[in-house]
């Protein structure tokens, strides 16, 4: 029986269930609380996490979201269930550090993951289409490194213990946002007040929802990244067809909540700044693919024992504290005395945008491998 | 006969070496890959590529051994 339901999770019609999951699941937490068009982001919840923590104190994106947790020991569980947990550590773990934190300052330029990019177009901002063709420019420049032998090395068996301590720190978040104790005055734990952070839909089905995607996902291999890069790469639409339903799904599901707004400007939590929603995807996309996954992925990853994925995580949690504490996030547009506004991005946002750009391609172009030949 | 030891290494470098094998055409090709996932890819990619796959189970490792069909 395992063995037939691996061949299920494994074969295209797994993969196309998981993402039908995603794209009901998501507009569906959406409902229950979730921000507009976040009913899943992976690079805004680590963010809400980073400012619970208080690594940052933007203070209306301060919320310990349980969906993260939830993907982590949901991908554990799975893990386990099918023999497929397996500790393994130490593939350039500094680089992966130095990836994730430019992912995220890429995507919080952008206001949102692929997974978001993906919820966003679903609910009608065309900002998204930016977002998606910066997420699949950055993507097809990794590819090219990876055609060119660019490789982060082998990463060695290690110890069952390496494996769990991103779940146990996932476990310890879990606990923070259960207990949620003060820690001195004026301190953390911080819960934002107004603004994104402080919608959130309930604890227990939060959780639920992370721990069901986080199965799923882990069975079937869902990335967003990967959907693309396969496509590019080797013509291969296996995971597409998990992304692309995600994103049909929650359409449909979109319209029966009536949560859908065709447009471009004043879209929630969103900017129509063009160049830096396309810029800001395309170095999330080329960290992705030098990583080897979307940042939901690197959860799974984390979640089944990998410590270099659990690194990539770290580092996107250290750089959203970058990201707010240094002014670089994208502020979404605003109507201030009736006036619409379109948000964007600092300058010292655009520079670490480009600054980023600058630091991936340093890293693909130097760590290629010389292939001996087969 | 030739060899990818793809063992320790992530999608998508395994299944990019395990393509150049099937592209240089020293069949029989044997592929090492220590993750389900990883034997999953290369299974997948080596059908579409017209090859037959026979899986041999090490312990936590696995052999793929491909053929042309």
């Amino acid at each position: 029986m395992p063995q037939r339901l691996t061949r299920f999770f494994a074969s295209r019609k797994g993969i196309i269930l998981a993402g039908a999951v995603i794209g009901i699941v998501a507009p569906l937490l959406q409902k229950l609380g979730n921000p507009k068009n976040m009913g899943i982001c992976v690079a805004c919840f680590e963010r809400d996490i980073a400012g619970g923590l208080g690594l940052h104190r933007a203070a209306v994106v301060q919320y310990l979201r349980p969906e993260i947790p939830g993907f982590v020991l949901g991908a554990m569980l799975a893990a386990y269930l099918f023999g497929e947990f397996r500790a393994r550590a130490g593939s350039a773990p500094i680089v992966r550090l130095v990836l994730g934190a430019f992912a995220m300052i890429g995507a919080l330029a952008f206001l949102g993951c692929p997974w978001r990019a993906a919820l966003r177009l679903a609910g009608g901002d065309l900002n998204a289409i930016l977002g998606l063709a910066g997420l699949a420019a950055g993507i097809a420049l990794g590819v090219q490194f990876l055609k060119s032998g660019y490789t982060l090395g082998r990463a060695p068996k290690t110890y069952a213990a390496v494996g769990w301590i991103m779940p146990l720190l996932m476990v310890g978040l879990l606990l923070l946002r259960i207990l949620a104790p003060t820690f001195c005055k004026d301190g953390p734990i911080f819960f934002s007040a107004s603004g994104p952070g402080s919608l959130h839909a309930p604890l227990s089905i939060a959780l639920i929802a992370g721990l069901l995607i986080g199965f799923l996902a882990q069975r079937t291999r869902f990335c967003t990244m990967g959907s693309i890069r396969d496509v590019i790469l080797m013509r291969d639409t296996h995971l597409l067809s998990g992304f692309g339903t995600l994103i049909l799904v929650a359409v449909i599901v979109n319209l029966i909540f009536g949560h859908a707004r065709l447009g471009l400007a004043g879209q929630p939590v969103a900017h129509s700044n063009h160049l830096w929603n396309f810029l800001g995807m395309a170095l999330s996309g080329l960290a992705f693919a030098l990583a080897g996954g979307c940042p939901g992925r690197q959860l799974f990853l984390a979640g089944e024992g990998d410590g270099d994925a659990a690194v990539f995580v770290l580092g996107m949690i250290v750089g959203a504290g970058f990201s707010h504490n240094f002014a670089l996030a994208g502020s979404p547009d605003s109507v201030a005395a009736g006036v619409a506004k379109v948000g964007g991005l600092t300058p010292f946002g655009q520079g670490a945008v480009l600054l980023g750009l600058v630091v991936c391609l340093l890293i693909g172009f130097t760590m290629r491998e010389q292939r001996k030949e087969i | 006969m030739a060899t990818v030891d793809a063992r320790g290494l992530s999608c998508p470098q395994l299944v990019i070496l395990a393509r150049k094998a099937i592209e240089a055409g020293q069949f029989p090709i044997e592929v090492l890959v220590d993750s389900v996932t990883s034997r999953e890819n290369v299974r997948r990619m080596a059908e579409k590529a017209g090859c037959s796959v026979a899986v041999n189970e090490m312990g936590d490792e696995f052999s793929l051994t491909l053929t042309r069909r």
